[in-house]
């Protein structure tokens, strides 16, 4: 579904969807703990890009990366996988 | 030109996908099922068939991979029974749920421990909350009929829906009989290509069975409840058109067998429907106002259709080849429930046989039929769930 829907007629035979940025909404409500990047220690190695399962670690200029909240369900991979340790999780509040 | 075979109703099953012109059979082998995908696998080695056959390592895996060509846009063919059935008991919820109009052949065996490969209708019967359209056959004919039609309304746009087709293990899976193969044109002409309503196309990309929240996953149930109220709808026009164009109709959702004027009505599915024809006349032939009706479709259940046959006659006795544990067989259920809140509704009752491929004769439902007309002359039903045959 490209909108959402707003009766049984927007809504296809069965449940498909088409490819596009948040297709099942946004996703960063299921967050319990948030990844932030201390940029003071960040060697710009891009792992953290690399290893993101959910495509949420975004290069930044001169490849710095930033954290899309939108969508990061929070699942610490960045983190575990930073070599430099510039990636801290933190508690929602 | 039409021909005429005498083979097996596991072969003309093989047949009826060929015919049906099935682009994709993905198939794991049990008996007494094998045989349906070795005449498929021979029609395709040597190219009678325009098809690609997948060997999976599992029936679960059939079943996906029978999902995978369906969603890319192929008319899809398997068969299996029994534990096969059950292992693939999660991808029949997915092909439902996704809409594809599979077709499948089920050679009914009984569940196991203890092993068991004859007769019974344990497996299809626990796979009824599935989604899928359930055909019950009675003869050879009438699996080749049956897979043609099923093909035809599980890809009309208004159902959308798979179906198994399923016909007696050993009984009807090994038995040879006559079957007229119509010609290819006509079939042809009857059921045109597939054209499905989405395909998995990678230049326009789609994701099946995606997340769905709360706020709109009923909706998407109730679409399927519809369809198979339209799939009930068109089951009988699809046969009488099918009747047309090539002789044969088997009554819609039911055979019925000298019930107009009939006291007593004896409700089965599969070939305990046949036989019961013969206690029927038998027993006409002494006087008895005796018919039967057999049940071919059991999802979509023909509840309209049952609580009309109710009208005239004073005794249902409901003859069932499996047993809903801590219930009745799985049929009186139903008939009960198609009856019920009925004025002068008639009595009813259940009888459980044939399990486990234990013959069930045109005796064996003479039988039933007296004890039910007993409960008739004496208004009241003694027992309502009877097992026939049992050992004491």
């Amino acid at each position: 579904m490209s909108r959402t829907p707003k009766s049984l007629k927007d809504l296809p035979l069965t449940i498909l969807s088409r490819p596009m940025t948040g297709s099942a909404g946004e996703t960063g409500f299921w967050r319990t703990f948030r990844p932030v990047i201390d940029l003071s220690k960040c060697t710009g190695c891009l792992l953290c890009w690399i290893f993101c399962p959910e495509g949420c670690i975004e290069r930044g200029e001169e490849d710095i990366p930033e954290v899309n909240y939108k969508y990061c369900k929070g699942c610490g991979v960045c983190a575990n996988e930073c070599r430099v340790d510039a990636i801290r999780i933190e508690r929602e509040v | 030109m039409s021909q005429m075979i005498i083979d097996t109703g596991n072969h003309i099953a093989g047949y009826a996908c060929r015919a049906a012109r099935a682009e994709v059979i993905a198939a794991y082998p049990i008996t007494p099922q094998s045989s349906i995908v070795e005449q498929i696998a021979e029609f395709v080695e040597k190219g009678e068939m325009d098809a690609k056959y997948i060997r999976v390592e599992s029936e679960h895996s059939a079943m996906a991979a029978c999902i995978g060509a369906a969603a890319g846009g192929a008319r899809t063919f398997t068969a299996t029974c029994s534990h096969g059935l059950a292992l693939m008991h999660e991808m029949l919820h997915w092909a439902s749920a996704a809409r594809l109009p599979i077709v499948m052949a089920v050679a009914n065996r009984a569940m196991g421990p203890g092993w068991n490969i004859w007769a019974d209708f344990s497996d299809s019967l626990s796979q009824r909350d599935t989604g899928w359209i359930q055909f019950y056959c009675a003869d050879n004919q009438e699996i080749f009929d049956t897979i043609i039609q099923a093909y035809k309304l599980c890809e009309d746009k208004r159902v959308m829906m798979p179906a198994m087709v399923c016909h007696e293990g050993l009984i009807l899976s090994h038995t040879s009989m006559p079957v007229e193969i119509p010609d290819q044109k006509d079939i042809d002409d009857f059921l045109p290509p597939y054209d499905p309503p989405w395909i998995l196309d990678v230049d326009k990309p789609v994701t099946h069975g995606s997340l769905i929240y709360p706020e709109w996953y009923m909706e998407f149930r109730y679409f399927m409840y519809e369809a198979m109220e339209n799939a009930k709808r068109l089951i009988p026009e699809i046969d009488k058109e099918y009747g047309r164009k090539f002789g044969r109709e088997y009554g819609g959702h039911m055979e019925r067998y000298r019930c107009k004027d009939a006291d007593l009505l004896l409700l089965s599915m599969g070939t305990i429907g046949s036989e019961a024809k013969i206690a029927v006349d038998r027993l006409r032939n002494r006087g008895f106002k005796v018919g039967a009706a057999r049940v071919r479709v059991f999802r979509p259940f023909p509840k309209e259709e049952i609580r009309s046959l109710a009208e005239k006659p004073r005794m249902l006795a409901v003859i069932d080849r499996h047993v809903s544990y801590g219930m009745e067989g799985p049929l009186f259920i139903e008939v009960k429930a198609s009856v019920y809140g009925k004025e002068d509704a008639p009595l009813m009752a259940g009888f459980i046989a044939g399990l486990g491929g234990r013959d069930v004769t045109f005796l064996d439902i003479e039988k039933i039929a007296r004890k039910s007309l007993k409960y008739l002359e004496t208004g009241r039903v003694a027992k309502e769930v009877e097992w026939i045959g049992l050992r004491r």
